[in-house]
């Protein structure tokens, strides 16, 4: 099977161990990954903030280059994701005015990281990978907001209640435990500019997670990730409670399942180093 | 039981609202103030209106209230309000559209950093057609924190963040930066 990539400007950066571990996890499950030729920022929240021409153009540039390439169009970041589907549905729309794009269709599918693992290249292809069974883990799944919603961008077909991430995680042993916030925000775009709202986000996140009973937080995506693994430290101090859970992408828990020889080398990138956690699992 | 006075000092502003729904593409006016996006919002411990209230304040033409408040720019853009709206009005799209006007109409940002950010962020964009996220942070904490906050930050996260290779300090560039450049200029003007 062979895709096309946008890795976005994050995963080359403060979340190479995300990027890296989904172009490992492709390449195991025979996963050609084709990198968009010349991509550009899709604008993120910034850009649709200031300029709805601008915010549409700055994606619609790499729609019409995925075009081009005429294959589907992986696109691991949610954000990235977010604005490359709303660009692809505004051109459905027909309202492409406002902007200077000449694009006036756009036919290529955009996926998300667990909706193209889990559903395109399937269950059982990923069952045949695992070496290592997860069991003792009791995670829950964190989806954050941009892969499944609005809807009508998204088309997740459960946008309140996704299951993607926790089925594929059962399907590598581990307990994954039930939570209703799943898809609550972490103000991962107030990180840097309003950090004081950010930091009750994420704590509310971490509090829910050890009341559902899991050990660790898992995402899919480069902002809830790191938002969930800096600021631990910080918060602890800030409110006087000692935080210690380890954020993991659920590509690099497939890494470890799979026995992925460069699984340690993406988790020693986390601020919340979860190598004790691993280890206490009998995990590493 | 007594009646609370109407402020007489507010003038409403008549054509706000047919602005805000030409320029979003939403109908303000289907909003039936059922309390659905407050209720979901995870972020209005920070803010100054509700959202629905802010959606009603729209419709009543409060235009300085409304592009002045704190609302607009403590929304964290997460969508759940726009999910839940039972008669599918786009509210995450009113916000950035009401963000939009506030910058262009030239109103003082409540949170100013938040401004702050975005502007660092597209003028990263624009350099390079990418953005380089060690570059995007330094630039915006002088801006918004001076020497002394970035020395802070840096000591804070910065090195620890590079001693975990997470910094990638060259940043890549778009070959074709001149098609980025005409997006920029072409929709400047546009909005």
């Amino acid at each position: 099977m062979k895709v096309s990539y946008y890795p976005g400007c994050s995963l080359d950066g403060t979340a190479r161990e995300f990027g890296e571990s989904v172009e490992g996890m492709a390449r195991m499950l025979g996963v050609e990954l084709a990198e968009l030729p010349d991509w550009n920022c899709c604008g993120s929240s910034s850009a649709h903030a200031t300029s709805e021409a601008l915010a549409f153009d700055l994606a619609a540039r790499n729609l019409g280059i995925a075009e081009r390439a005429g294959l589907d169009l992986l696109v691991p970041c949610a954000l990235c994701f977010s604005r490359l589907k709303t660009a692809q549905k505004t051109i459905a729309a027909g309202r492409t005015s406002g902007g200077i794009s000449t694009l006036t269709s756009s036919k290529v599918q955009v996926k998300d990281s667990v909706d193209f693992l889990w559903h395109d290249v399937g269950e059982k292809a990923i069952r045949q990978k695992v070496k290592k069974s997860l069991k003792g883990l009791n995670p829950v799944c964190y989806y954050g907001c941009l892969t499944t919603r609005p809807p009508h961008i998204t088309d997740a077909p459960m946008p309140e209640d996704p299951h993607g991430m926790d089925l594929l995680l059962e399907s590598l042993g581990a307990n994954v435990k039930n939570w209703s916030y799943k898809t609550e925000c972490c103000g991962g775009s107030l990180t840097l500019s309003l950090p004081e709202v950010a930091h009750k986000l994420i704590q509310k996140l971490l509090d829910m997670a050890q009341e559902a009973g899991a050990d660790c937080i898992v995402a899919a995506c480069p902002m809830c990730h790191s938002n969930l693994d800096t600021w631990q430290r910080e918060i602890s101090r800030e409110t006087g409670k000692n935080y210690y859970i380890p954020i993991f992408y659920f590509t690099e828990l497939m890494g470890l399942s799979f026995e992925h020889p460069d699984t340690r080398k993406w988790l020693r990138r986390h601020s919340t180093d979860p190598l004790p956690f691993l280890r206490q699992k009998g995990l590493l | 039981m007594t009646v609370t006075e109407l402020p007489t000092d507010i003038i409403p502003h008549s054509s706000f609202r047919a602005e805000v729904e030409e320029k979003s593409g939403q109908k303000i006016s289907a909003c039936f103030q059922c309390e659905k996006c407050t209720n979901g919002c995870p972020v209005t411990f920070a803010m100054d209106i509700a959202p629905h209230r802010l959606i009603r304040s729209v419709h009543l033409g409060l235009k300085e209230e409304v592009l002045k408040s704190d609302t607009i720019w403590v929304c964290a853009s997460c969508e759940a309000c726009t999910t839940r709206c039972p008669n599918g009005i786009d509210i995450a799209h009113i916000m950035d559209t009401l963000r939009q006007m506030s910058q262009r109409q030239g109103f003082p940002a409540s949170r100013k950093n938040v401004p702050l950010l975005h502007r660092a962020f597209l003028t990263s964009v624009k350099r390079r057609g990418r953005v380089n996220e060690t570059g995007l942070a330094v630039s915006y904490t002088l801006k918004s924190a001076g020497l002394g906050g970035l020395l802070k930050q840096g000591m804070n996260q910065g090195l620890g963040m590079l001693r975990r290779g997470k910094l990638r300090l060259l940043p890549d560039r778009v070959r074709a930066g001149d098609q980025i450049s005409d997006i920029f200029k072409n929709t400047e003007k546009k909005g």
